[in-house]
């Protein structure tokens, strides 16, 4: 690799790789994370509380969208959606998409929470609205939120899926310099590598957070 | 029905993109299942050094994406001469990236062999191999399959990226359906297909789990896996 590696191309192409990776993936995967959590959490409670065809129906919708590649969605979308620009699409089919994940993850600490609790709420006739808020999320929240952060960090990695429908991502950018400048070894190196610097300490720090949250 | 004629038009076009489809998720799988199973094996390893190397090769193919893996080998490999097909190139990147993810699923499985088991076999003085494949690993492999089950829905999905490296798959089909035949024509029969297809390699996984579960005297469990999932893909 000495051979093929100019440090003259590195250094020209960082600086693009950066701003793509702050102006594009980091936006999308914050504004796809907070889409990706609030759905998922909706999902979870109305698969609890809808009558129960509805929410067979719902998680049957939620199967098809969780078992169908992510690439295929943003091309339905894009072309569905035309009027809309491409990082509004990106941010609804990763919002989406993810929302079925953290929908099962919700889920799982929802069923962690011990019957008492359930029991102590209809004990005191709090509304549903309110056992939901102030008893049964809160505590499932505290299960829940490292594995959310875990898919937030899947979802990063799985940006650059949405290359297909042209968002300029930094995998984007990187094949672009690669295609301009006939290198491409050190553009896609870099951008691999700054995937790399920023999941791991991520993921390190989730798995921390998730030893410390657990009961 | 003008559906199913189209349908039935359409069919030898879609048809060779599912077999593209498949050829990258059971290649994909099987080198993916390799690698998970070594690297997760020696993830536990008593020797400092191969748990280090594993350790390593598991966070770097975690952490770099599949996209950029996919576009080294088939972009930057060439360059350093060496030339890989695109139908390998895909293959190999699906099976680095679901490897190392399943390397992880591995460990914690194994991780989660009760003590009393491990202990078991070493009182007893039991050969590595011995204790591996008529102690742990049956026990370990009933854990595994819930996790193993959901990364393989998720390899199907990544075969979605193989029209960047021109290979015609059932997304590329179906893109190319959509000029002929329209949008909703083209993406409904490409979500079913897709689904199905999902729901196949998913069936065939429960059907392992029930069945290692079964040999181990346990009733089979609803699947809980999405933490522990979530955990491996991060």
């Amino acid at each position: 690799m000495g051979i093929n590696w100019d440090w003259q191309d590195a250094a020209g192409v960082f600086p693009l790789l950066l701003e793509a990776f702050v102006t594009k993936t980091l936006v999308l995967t914050v504004v796809g994370s907070l889409i990706a959590a609030a759905l998922g959490l909706v999902w979870a409670v109305a698969l609890r509380e809808l009558p129960t065809p509805v929410s067979k129906v719902l998680a049957w919708v939620l199967d098809v969208i969780r078992m169908t590649p992510l690439p295929l969605q943003a091309f339905f979308l894009y072309y569905v959606f035309v009027q809309l620009d491409v990082m509004t699409i990106a941010f609804i089919v990763l919002g989406v998409h993810y929302s079925t994940y953290m929908a099962e993850s919700y889920r799982a600490g929802i069923e962690s929470i011990r019957k008492g609790q359930w029991e102590a709420a209809t004990a005191l006739s709090l509304p549903k609205s309110r056992t939901w808020r102030a008893v049964i999320v809160p505590q499932a929240l505290r299960a829940t939120l490292p594995s959310l952060g875990n898919w937030a960090i899947a979802m990063f990695k799985d940006t650059p899926f949405l290359i297909v429908i042209g968002v300029a991502e930094m995998v984007t950018s990187a094949r672009e310099y690669g295609g301009e400048n006939f290198t491409y070894v050190e553009a896609f190196t870099i951008a691999g590598l700054i995937f790399l610097a920023a999941s791991y300490p991520t993921a390190v720090l989730m798995r921390r957070l998730e030893k410390r949250l657990a009961y | 029905m003008d559906f199913f004629e189209s349908l039935l038009d359409a069919w030898p076009q879609l048809w060779s993109g599912i077999q593209i489809t498949l050829q990258l998720s059971l290649g994909g799988a099987a080198l993916a299942f390799v690698i998970a199973v070594a690297l997760g094996l020696s993830s536990i390893s008593e020797i400092g050094v191969v748990r280090g190397v594993s350790r390593v090769l598991v966070e770097f193919f975690r952490g770099t994406s599949l996209v950029v893996q996919l576009f080294w080998l088939f972009f930057v490999l060439p360059q350093l001469g060496f030339r890989l097909e695109s139908m390998a190139a895909g293959i190999v990147a699906l099976g680095l990236n679901y490897g190392a993810y399943g390397a992880e699923v591995v460990r914690g499985s194994l991780n989660a062999v009760p003590k009393a088991q491990w202990e078991g076999t070493t009182a007893l003085s039991m050969p590595w191999v011995t204790k591996m494949r008529r102690i742990i690993w049956p026990q370990a492999w009933a854990l595994m399959l819930p996790g193993l089950n959901n990364l393989m829905v998720m390899l199907v999905k990544g075969t979605a990226l193989a029209l960047l490296i021109f290979l015609h798959d059932l997304t590329f089909v179906v893109d190319e359906l959509r000029r002929t035949e329209g949008t909703y024509f083209a993406f409904g029969v490409g979500f079913a297909l897709y689904y199905l297809i999902s729901l196949g390699f998913s069936t065939v996984l429960r059907m392992l789990e029930r069945r290692a579960q079964r040999k181990l005297g346990l009733a089979p469990t609803k699947a809980q896996t999405a933490q522990a999932t979530a955990g491996a893909v991060a």
